[in-house]
């Protein structure tokens, strides 16, 4: 008897809400899943096939638009290295030493989250702008940076900065320096230590960070913007692509372009959530971008 | 390998964390660390690893300045308080690894290498266990793994910082016994952290006993227990209750009345009676006893003990009573230290006992 008791106990669920407040709390959610993220996602693709399959390629094989999908690729090629050699030494930082202005450096980390991505642009224009601060020395060594190439891949760079770096902080914190300590006094040098204690406890985070930062890196428009003057086949992005066409009306090609960044989406989601099923324990517990 | 340490101090920030620390360990000695938490013992074996830099003093191997070395080039076998053992390698990887990054000109080739491995692995008694991670085996058996990576690069000292802290009981005093055994069989300079007595005394061959930062007795197991050179060792080693006195020309005083006590050579003042609750005895009432009431008795070791407040003070004092008398106990008790020490808050101290015992041999009903 007591133990009929207690089992049905069990099964009865802990929350108290009724099953009518429950069903309508998942449709309202799930109504406005498919109204804002859903419905878009189809939307572009419909739009983007809606002149056919030859016009869709026809969009993207359009020597414009190649040049974009190229510069793109170039800059999150430049980009994410380079964030991700910084993501890692800023980590190690952070995570194994202790300094002043320790605290100071984390806050920092995150401003590119903070600022908005146009103020971001500005600020590059500010300083290698033709106007800018560093602007005559630059024009004088024939270095061209704002309406450029480097001007676009630095503002990613800004931009995408925190990715790697937020990711892998937490979880070295977490981990300490026991195991580098126990390499370091087993004879390993420091080069030696990283490759074989270190990098390999931080492996799936770092996969995790860089899928994050390319993402943004190939995503990005505000701060690209603003640095780039939005010269045709040559200082275009795919998101600034995207706009231009747009802007002048032509939806089907715009919308195809557009699809090929939804794709990026959707496979970076898929590998990010493939991460975190395989190797949840190892990635950072608790927050998810 | 003798390791010398002369007038190591350390500050982390400015809090100091060890104080002007000298020590000398001879070579092939298994010496323990003793001490609670706080008192800087890890510190200092860290500090004799080289993963900490002293703030000033030296640490010397046999003749060599070790604290100019990195803790690569020191070439010490450290085992960590939680193994540290990688947990993405393979046993045979983790006790390997010491050597497997050596710069090439040292390095053993591959078929050397797991050759050593599975010695080492025989040594510790995890034969065939090399393809195992970390994470399938067992406390005990890490702890094990921890120990032959550390071996593995022939070390010249080897320091363990808690070498037992996270194992249960039983797996503890096994290993405790399989440590010595392996110590006495391999002869390497060792220097283990503890904050178990137990540990300490059963298992060094000299006991460092350490408290804030300084070290306060060197010694034997018997040394530190039977002649506790301070208050601190005496009340950290061992049970012990502790009266306040005052030295009267070699009489003590407890309050304002002498107790029957051999005269304890010491300058005149107040001072500490320390006593450790076996070696009080019940007597008769009489001039000189330490009286008080019982306030409470439990269980220990087989034996009851009693604690007693003890008349005219503040002050509880514990005593051992025989455990198979069941009878309660009177109202009140008289009892006197066979052993005692007194310490003057000078540094001074001396062994006291009775003067004359009438002994009670056990309790009486009320």
């Amino acid at each position: 008897m007591a133990h009929d008791a207690a089992g049905s106990a069990r099964r009865r669920p802990v929350t108290t809400e009724s099953p009518a407040v429950r069903v309508t709390l998942i449709l309202v959610a799930l109504a406005f899943l498919a109204l804002f993220l859903l419905l878009p996602l189809v939307a572009v693709f419909d739009e983007a096939l809606r002149a056919g399959l030859d016009a869709y390629f026809a969009a993207l094989t359009d020597p414009d638009a190649l040049a974009a999908i190229r510069l793109t690729l170039l800059v999150a090629a430049i980009a994410v290295p380079c964030n991700l050699v910084f993501g890692i030494a800023a980590a190690w930082a952070i995570a194994k030493y202790e300094f002043r202005g320790k605290s100071f450096l984390v806050t920092l980390i995150d401003l590119p989250f903070s600022v908005s991505p146009v103020i971001s642009g500005m600020i590059y224009v500010l300083l290698f702008g033709a106007q800018g601060y560093l602007g005559p020395w630059l024009r004088e060594n024939g270095i061209e940076i704002i309406f450029a190439v480097p001007g676009i891949v630095l503002a990613t760079i800004f931009v995408t900065f925190p990715f790697v770096a937020r990711e892998l902080i937490p979880l070295m914190q977490e981990q300490g320096t026991g195991d580098e300590e126990a390499a370091i006094s087993l004879g390993a040098s420091g080069w030696k230590t990283f490759l074989y204690v270190t990098l390999p406890n931080v492996k799936w985070a770092l996969l995790y960070g860089v899928l994050l930062c390319n993402a943004r890196a190939m995503g990005e428009f505000g701060a690209v913007s603003v640095v780039s003057g939005h010269i045709r086949g040559l200082t275009n992005t795919m998101p600034l692509q995207v706009e231009i066409l747009y802007n002048e009306y032509q939806f089907a090609a715009a919308f195809a372009v557009a699809s090929l960044l939804a794709l990026l989406a959707l496979l970076t989601l898929a590998a990010k959530s493939f991460l975190e099923w395989r190797y949840a324990d190892e990635l950072s517990g608790g927050r998810r971008h | 390998m003798d390791i010398r340490i002369v007038g190591l101090r350390k500050e982390f920030d400015r809090y100091p964390a060890l104080h002007d620390v000298s020590l000398d360990i001879r070579s092939g000695e298994l010496i323990a660390l003793l001490g609670p938490s706080g008192s800087g013992k890890t510190t200092l074996l860290r500090i004799i690893a080289g993963l900490e830099m002293p703030t000033e003093g030296k640490v010397f191997f046999g003749d060599e300045d070790a604290s100019r070395k990195t803790v690569q080039e020191r070439n010490v076998g450290f085992v960590f308080q939680h193994y540290a053992l990688f947990k993405h390698m393979t046993v045979g990887a983790n006790v390997g690894f010491g050597l497997k990054v050596r710069p090439r000109a040292t390095r053993p080739g591959a078929r050397e290498i797991s050759r050593r491995v599975s010695e080492l692995l025989d040594l510790v008694q995890l034969s065939g266990l090399e393809r195992r991670f970390p994470s399938q085996l067992s406390g005990g058996q890490r702890q094990r793994v921890a120990l032959a990576r550390a071996l593995a690069i022939e070390p010249r000292v080897l320091l363990l910082d808690e070498p037992f802290g996270a194992l249960d009981a039983k797996v503890r005093r096994e290993l405790r016994r399989w440590l010595r055994e392996l110590h006495d069989r391999t002869g390497h300079t060792t220097v283990f952290v503890t904050h178990d007595q137990d540990e300490a005394l059963e298992l060094a061959d000299r006991v460092v006993v350490m408290s804030q930062g300084r070290i306060e007795q060197v010694g034997t197991a018997d040394e530190v227990y039977n002649s506790p050179g301070s208050p601190f060792v005496f009340s950290f080693i061992g049970d012990s209750s502790v009266l306040p006195v005052t030295v009267s020309d070699g009489r003590l005083l407890l309050a304002g009345s002498p107790l029957a006590l051999t005269p304890a050579h010491l300058p005149d003042g107040p001072a500490q009676l320390f006593v450790r609750p076996h070696d009080l005895v019940l007597v008769e009432d009489g001039p000189g006893v330490i009286g008080g009431r019982p306030v409470a008795v439990r269980r220990h070791n087989g034996m009851r003990r009693v604690e007693l407040a003890v008349d005219d003070t503040s002050e509880r004092i514990e005593v051992d009573l025989p455990g198979e008398d069941e009878a309660s106990l009177p109202p009140r008790l008289s009892v006197a230290p066979l052993k005692a020490r007194v310490y003057t808050d000078n540094g001074d101290s001396a062994a006291v006992t009775t003067l004359r015992t009438s002994r009670r041999p056990r309790v009486v009903g009320a």
